[in-house]
């Protein structure tokens, strides 16, 4: 039957054609590789990220930067991958077909630290083209990280279209990394290569010149040197006006801790050892703040530190006056006393929030505004202490101002200056103490909302300050808010040029040597009160 | 035994109400309980900080020895006697935790005392336990140079947690350069001081170690940290080991993360951060950064999580982590009671000679032993820290790794051996086959 036949052999070689085509789809080397991530293996992962990164395959943007996010699934048991998208559709990873669901037994593919760096340098030269501005200039860093000799001709491809100037600086860096590993470039390639590398002049450049080796050429390797040695006397210059900022940091949070102190102790003259829990209190609001936030409403969670510093300045204030009503003002004028009063309440106030909130450590996170850093020239400035630094010196303009120009400022000065001849006047001295003492308590409060952002939030958390806050208020001289805003500086300033050298322990003993020594020399501080006042 | 009946009609009561009750009322007799004729039951010390700065850590151990008791009680006990738990509160002070390791033989009558997590607490109450004659269980890793007869190290000794770590941060990191960082105290000055002997013996040179020493509780980690980030451009691969110890983790880490510093760059092992110190932290900036330890909770085995699930429902808190002491803690006690069980006796004297070559099982799938030493064989894990503030296990030693009482890395004790059973010493000098006693 050869009609028979001839319809056989079409059917025959239709399957073999199909065959054809429909092999690769299955068993070609990127759906190989793609089937490798199953194997919950490092080195295999590793191997499947270079090839399919290698591919040339669409997919191959999809899976790498599916892995990088952990929306790579794998079932162990069928060997299947999929993508996960962030719209939560999912797609087959070896053929890009839509799945209706992921099935269970998938669990996202596992990296470490040395697969998070293949995914990067695949992700850069993947994206150098990306539309986004962003992702071009991530792209560029990560080769420069990696400079690997593959990525030299997307890095190329790349420069030749790239119209933003950062990008293209960045680019230009990336190429010369990779040229001056790459052993067959030339000598004018890796001489000119050095050049671009030193003008940027950073940390990175500087790691990556010293990385060098040994077989370059001689012109190469002096050149390198050079550049090294004018990168770091440059970097040295930076990290002067490095210290200086982490001490203007260190500064502010040694003021906002102490600047409450410096109204309870420095003005009224109560030696207030639980001014630390006043500090940890308002830390704790803030943390009740947040869970309220994180629970209820989650889009506010970026407000939840303006909304918590009201709060713990009233509930800490609140406290401050209940203290001062039933304990201080029975002890006015014995130190001794209250010195131990108030060291007693500071450890029941600590038990309590123990009690209340568990021993361990309470989460208070960072809104993205107070998150990461940015590069200013050399230095890298954090975003959190930049905000601390404004809302120090915020909240002791506030003060200052509410001192000279509000009704109660001039009482509180009034009492605090004569206490009888005030009480002739018609204020009520008793009133005033209490309003006082708990204004400083408050502000104690609001420093707590700040320092939980760079700090523990534990019961032990105001411990840690206490001395520090008595240090700065000593130091400035007591009765003056000036005196404690420069003391506070001068502190935090020495104290960071003194660690690079001394180390952070004995840094910290020196600072308490020198205050001593300035103690003896001018026993009440940097700004002394003058006058009767100070004799009352 | 006359008390046995009393003690069948409390179980056919309300077994866990009666141990609810008598838990609550030994909290409140511990200073009294002396006074009371004790035959019918055997006591057991819990000697954890409550209050103070080490509360943090302490509090969960007080609750791991509760929850051990009374899951032995409900198996009928030790002996056929009830285990009851005698807790006292040093309150993070150490010279306190000698007064109550005392108070709690003396008075209380202890059969065995579970605590101490600082190593300056454990040197406090060692003269109380060598003088008294008792057994102190020790659940925390340390820095080891120390084989007391009367202490049984469950915790890591420095070979079982540190040399692992830089091992493999040396293997599979390639890791060249070298950044100690460390809390200044006896442990991480000690641990530093095995490692760089141990980086030298590997040939690494002395200009690629860095070592930082900052204060307890130590909060301001700007320029530590951009030291770090400057010691790491050096073209060199660094990782940085941290001996930072408790509170001062957290603004360190929040450090790392702000300045940039990512885990594929410069890759931070910790030996003292663990489930719990991560709770109190935002782990997205931290995630590949690493951890050593002798157990994870994140482990899946079927001992671990039969563990998690019995300690979550008895805590009443579903999100209660577990962590490494407290799985030493849980080896520790099944030693004790498999070592009373051998003797028959909860004698310290009897007790302390059983011990060695005693095994227990541990949580992730293995067998643990006590050694003449008085430490115990312990697998190693390393750990990467992922976004939901568990660790993902990325290498394991293959087998158990035994506990050295003195480091082979340190001139002063290469030549140490500890030998509670053949030797009776615990600083016993192979070189000159003398054992140095209890002056050295």
């Amino acid at each position: 039957m050869p009609t028979n036949l001839s319809a056989r052999l079409c059917t025959f070689v239709l399957s073999l054609f199909l065959i054809a085509f429909a092999l690769p789809a299955f068993a070609g080397p990127f759906e190989d590789a793609v089937a490798k991530f199953a194997n919950d293996d490092y080195s295999d992962t590793d191997e499947a990220i270079g090839v399919v990164a290698s591919s040339g395959n669409k997919l191959a943007f999809p899976i790498i930067s599916a892995l990088q996010d952990g929306r790579l699934m794998a079932d162990p048991d069928s060997k299947k991958v999929y993508v996960t998208g962030t719209d939560g559709k999912s797609i087959d990873a070896a053929t890009g077909e839509p799945v209706a669901s992921v099935p269970d037994s998938a669990s996202a593919v596992r990296l470490n630290n040395r697969l998070r760096r293949s995914v990067d340098a695949a992700l850069g030269s993947l994206t150098l083209q990306s539309p986004d501005l962003g992702a071009r200039l991530q792209a560029a860093q990560s080769v420069f990280k990696s400079h690997e000799e593959t990525a030299l001709e997307p890095v190329e491809g790349a420069l030749a279209k790239e119209t933003n100037k950062s990008v293209k600086t960045a680019l230009g860096e990336a190429r010369a990394a990779i040229l001056l590993f790459k052993s067959d470039a030339t000598e004018v390639q890796k001489l000119e290569a050095v050049a671009t590398i030193k003008a940027r002049g950073d940390q990175e450049a500087l790691a990556l010149l010293s990385d060098i080796g040994t077989d370059q050429p001689a012109s190469v390797t002096k050149a390198a040197a050079s550049a090294i040695g004018s990168i770091q006397s440059s970097l040295a210059v930076w990290s002067t006006v490095q210290n200086a900022w982490y001490g203007l940091s260190l500064g502010s949070v040694l003021l906002l801790a102490a600047i409450g102190l410096a109204i309870t102790f420095g003005v009224m003259g109560v030696i207030n050892m639980a001014h630390g829990e006043m500090v940890m209190i308002g830390a704790y609001t803030t943390f009740v703040v947040q869970e309220v936030i994180r629970t209820r409403y989650p889009a506010l969670f970026d407000y939840s530190l303006l909304i918590a510093v009201p709060l713990a300045f009233l509930v800490a204030g609140a406290i401050g006056v209940l203290i001062e009503r039933s304990i201080i003002r029975f002890l006015y004028g014995r130190p001794l006393e209250t010195l131990l009063a108030t060291w007693g309440l500071s450890l029941v106030l600590q038990q309590a929030v123990r009690t209340m909130f568990g021993p361990t450590n309470r989460e208070v996170g960072n809104p993205s505004w107070m998150s990461g850093a940015f590069d200013l020239g050399q230095i890298t400035i954090t975003y959190n202490r930049l905000w601390i630094l404004v809302f120090t010196l915020a909240v002791f303009m506030i003060l200052l101002a509410m001192l000279r120009y509000t009704a109660l400022g001039l009482e509180m000065r009034a009492v605090t200056q004569n206490r009888r001849m005030a009480a002739s006047m018609g204020i009520a001295t008793s009133r005033v103490d209490a309003l006082t003492f708990g204004l400083g308590s408050g502000i104690a409060g609001i420093a707590g909302v700040a320092l939980s952002q760079i700090d523990n939030v534990s019961p032990n958390l105001g411990q840690s300050y206490i001395i520090d806050s008595f240090m700065v208020v000593v130091f400035g001289g007591v009765g003056n808010l000036w005196g404690t805003l420069v003391g506070a500086f001068t502190l935090g300033i020495a104290n960071k040029f003194l660690e690079p050298v001394a180390g952070a322990v004995l840094g910290k003993i020196a600072i308490l040597v020198l205050i001593i020594l300035f103690i003896q020399k001018r026993p009440r501080g940097l700004f002394a009160l003058k006058g009767r006042a100070v004799e009352a | 035994m006359p008390t046995k009946s009393i003690h069948d009609i409390a179980a056919s009561f309300s077994r866990r109400g009666v141990l609810a009750a008598t838990t609550g009322l030994m909290l409140g007799l511990a200073s009294i309980s002396g006074a009371k004729a004790a035959d019918d039951t055997i006591k057991v010390g819990v000697l954890h900080s409550l209050s103070g700065t080490m509360a943090i850590s302490e509090t969960t151990l007080k609750d791991t020895i509760l929850f051990l008791i009374d899951e032995q009680n409900k198996k009928g006990g030790v002996l056929g006697k009830k285990l009851e738990a005698v807790v006292v509160d040093p309150a993070s002070n150490w010279p306190l935790f000698a007064e109550k390791a005392r108070e709690l033989i003396t008075k209380d009558k202890v059969s065995v005392v579970f605590g101490c997590w600082t190593s300056v607490s454990r040197k406090s109450v060692l003269p109380v336990f060598k003088e008294l004659n008792n057994i102190l269980f020790y659940p925390v890793q340390y820095e080891g140079e120390e084989s007391e007869r009367n202490v049984f190290y469950t915790g890591a000794a420095p070979n079982q947690q540190a040399i692992p770590a830089v091992d493999y941060l040396m293997k599979d990191e390639k890791v060249k350069r070298w950044v100690l960082a460390g809390t200044d105290y006896v442990y991480p000055r000690t641990t530093n001081k095995i490692l760089e002997a141990y980086l030298k013996s590997k040939g690494v040179a002395q200009e690629d170690i860095m070592i930082n020493y900052t204060p307890f509780g130590h909060s301001d980690w700007q320029t530590i940290v951009a030291d770090i980030k400057k010691f790491g451009s050096a073209g060199k691969k660094t990782a940085v080991v941290s001996t930072i110890n408790g509170d001062a983790n957290v603004p360190f880490y929040k450090e790392l993360g702000n300045q940039g510093i990512k885990a594929k760059d410069i890759p931070v092992v910790a030996f003292s951060v663990g489930e719990e110190e991560l709770a109190g932290l935002d782990t997205k900036p931290l995630v590949g950064h690493l951890a050593a330890w002798n157990y994870f909770e994140s482990i899946k085995t079927p001992a671990n999580e039969k563990f998690i699930k019995d300690w979550q429902a008895y805590t009443k808190n579903p999100k209660r982590t577990t962590n490494d002491p407290m799985e030493a803690h849980v080896i520790g006690f099944n030693m004790w009671v498999k070592a009373v069980e051998k003797v028959k006796s909860t004698d310290p004297d009897k007790v302390i000679d059983a011990l060695p070559g005693i095994e227990a099982a541990n949580l992730t799938g293995g067998t643990s032993k006590m050694l003449p030493n008085h430490h115990i064989t312990k697998p190693v894990f390393i750990g990467e820290i992922k976004a939901n503030g568990q660790f993902d296990v990325v290498w394991k030693t293959p087998g158990l790794v035994a506990g050295d009482a003195w480091s082979k890395e340190l001139d002063g004790s290469k030549d140490l051996i500890g030998d509670w059973v053949g030797k009776k010493c615990g600083n016993f000098n192979t070189k000159t086959n003398k054992c140095l006693g209890s002056g050295s």
